[in-house]
């Protein structure tokens, strides 16, 4: 015991900054003197350091590439890890990951974290990661024989179900939408808990050539990210106007109302400019202010949200709401980064969710025919072309797709497009023009 | 490297319980696994027919199949492999199957 000599990985303590080193060194403290009746190694924490300094000092990792681990019935949700010196760190000889899926928007009770923190200390490593980039409450660290334990608690206890893992769809995740931000334009939570409950089987057992991520912007603000992390992002538009309050932008102009909610305090900024902070800051100039009264010309809105965050007591968004479907967001892995493309520009989102259940059905059949082994649907979207995929969601192009005129020409017209067709004869072509 | 007994037979195998040496492979060593994976009783004709299709798929092309022409090409829709074989088809069938681990992006 206290065989921990950690130089390099103490540097990481250094700076005013929060330390995960320090944070594994207080949990490995903590195991030391605590009266848990601990079922996985009591050093867990101690040989996981260790391992990590002599990762530092080879300068390559300790973890064998891979492992299959699971609990009965599910394909995923658990990632196996083994250490590949395992005589030398017996406590994490094996130290597998638990992904589970988080409830809507991060809201807990603190007694559902004391019980998740109970069970993970007893039957874990301890050491948590909330959350992982996908959404899920990330476990980090078990054995083999616990996983089938904790997957029972899990369930039955603490009524929490696993997430994706694999070449599955991964846990659904949104913002925190109307539940607390007035711009939501849906309900993101309910979209995304239908959704989850409605593809089960998908998200329980991998079915797909890889990945599958779907994510729930309330808004364009994006707090989830989705336009660059999601295969599918849903995010939240209007259709109809800015509603304006007169009273309150010139409220607002007086000084009477703090721009961004009172955000950027702690600082000097002058008195509030409309038209430096505002209008000149509009991307698609549509917006003008006379000093009296503030106009915006909204077929030109590309609801970019900066009005609305800095005067959000002033403007608000339409009353006609719905989403922008896109797809095929990714980090680079064949491919480089993609943010996601726009194919839908609108849809009602209202329970039962049905026509965007369609959509996502044909988009999976198509992926999963054509798509290689590996390749996300933004790669196979890129391969196949827009048109193709457009196709298949059975959408017709319309210039909202496009981010300038005559930029990505992918149009190409097909002789049913065109009213009357057009006949085409070789020999009559060849006439003219010579091979 | 763990190694796991079986009917008076020794098998060397990795620490997900994956075969190693792929040739010792015999009809008793998936039986012998069954219970391991959550499989009560004897082997069915379904679950040798998802076995042999993986083994022949295995021997054809050196890798597992993917889960879609899996199930398209034996007739058996995931649910009904996950009943067959309760760990998958990933972590059961193909382990029962004799063959290596397969690998995946987690």
């Amino acid at each position: 015991m206290a065989k921990r000599k950690t130089p390099m990985l103490d540097e990481l303590e250094n700076g005013k900054w929060p330390s995960f080193v320090s944070d594994i060194k207080q949990e490995a403290e903590k195991r030391k003197t605590s009266d848990i009746d601990f079922q996985t190694p009591k050093e867990v924490c101690d040989d996981l350091l260790d391992l990590l300094e002599l990762s530092f000092k080879d300068r390559e990792g300790h973890w064998k590439h891979g492992g299959v681990a699971g609990v009965f019935g599910y394909g995923g949700g658990v990632i196996g890890r083994y250490c590949d010196q395992p005589e030398e760190f017996p406590a994490v000889k094996d130290f597998h990951t638990l992904r589970v899926n988080q409830p809507s928007s991060y809201f807990y009770k603190t007694e559902f974290l004391r019980q998740m923190c109970e069970l993970w200390e007893r039957r874990g490593s301890g050491i948590t990661n909330m959350h992982g980039s996908t959404g899920d409450i990330i476990l980090l660290g078990t054995t083999t024989p616990q996983i089938e334990e904790i997957f029972w608690e899990l369930t039955h206890n603490l009524k929490q179900d696993l997430g994706g893992s694999g070449s599955n769809l991964r846990s659904p995740n949104c913002c925190i939408g109307k539940s607390r931000c007035e711009f939501a334009c849906y309900d993101t939570q309910e979209a995304c808990r239908n959704l989850t409950l409605e593809f089960q089987d998908e998200l329980h057992r991998p079915s797909f050539g890889y990945k599958f991520k779907m994510k729930f912007d309330g808004c364009p603000n994006g707090c989830v990210a989705s336009i660059a992390r999601s295969d599918m992002s849903v995010i939240g538009t209007w259709k109809d106007d800015i509603r304006i309050d007169q009273e309150a932008v010139r409220a607002y102009v007086a000084g009477e109302f703090k721009p961004d909610g009172g955000g950027f305090a702690g600082r000097d900024w002058g008195p509030f400019d409309i038209v430096k902070e505002v209008i000149d800051l509009c991307p698609t100039h549509c917006m003008a202010w006379n000093g009296n009264k503030l106009g915006i010309n909204n077929r030109e809105c590309n609801r970019c949200m900066h009005c609305i965050n800095t005067m959000p007591r002033a403007l608000r968004i339409g009353k006609e709401t719905g989403a922008s479907i896109l797809f095929g967001a990714k980090a680079p892995i064949l491919e480089g980064a993609q943010l996601s493309t726009l194919t839908i520009p609108f849809m009602p989102m209202e329970e039962p969710f049905n026509e965007i259940k369609e959509l996502i059905g044909k988009i999976w059949d198509w992926w999963s025919e054509e798509g290689r082994s590996r390749e996300r649907l933004g790669e196979l979207m890129q391969r196949k072309g827009f048109a193709k995929f457009l196709e298949v969601c059975e959408v017709k192009a319309d210039p909202r797709m496009i981010k300038e005129p005559r930029s990505n020409p992918y149009i190409f017209w097909k002789e049913a497009d065109i009213p009357g067709g057009w006949e085409r004869d070789i020999k009559d072509f060849r006439k003219r023009h010579q091979k | 490297m763990p190694q796991l007994e079986m009917g008076g037979q020794t098998y060397e195998v990795d620490e997900d319980g994956f075969l190693q040496e792929l040739d010792k492979w015999n009809r008793d060593f998936a039986q012998g696994y069954a219970s391991i994976e959550g499989i009560e009783g004897t082997l069915t004709e379904e679950h040798w027919k998802l076995i042999e299709y993986i083994r022949n798929y295995y021997n054809q092309f050196g890798i597992a199949p993917m889960i879609r022409k899996m199930c398209k090409d034996t007739d058996l829709n995931l649910k009904r492999i996950y009943e067959l074989f309760p760990s998958g088809p990933a972590k059961g069938a193909c382990k029962l199957a004799g063959l290596s681990k397969p690998t995946g992006c987690v």
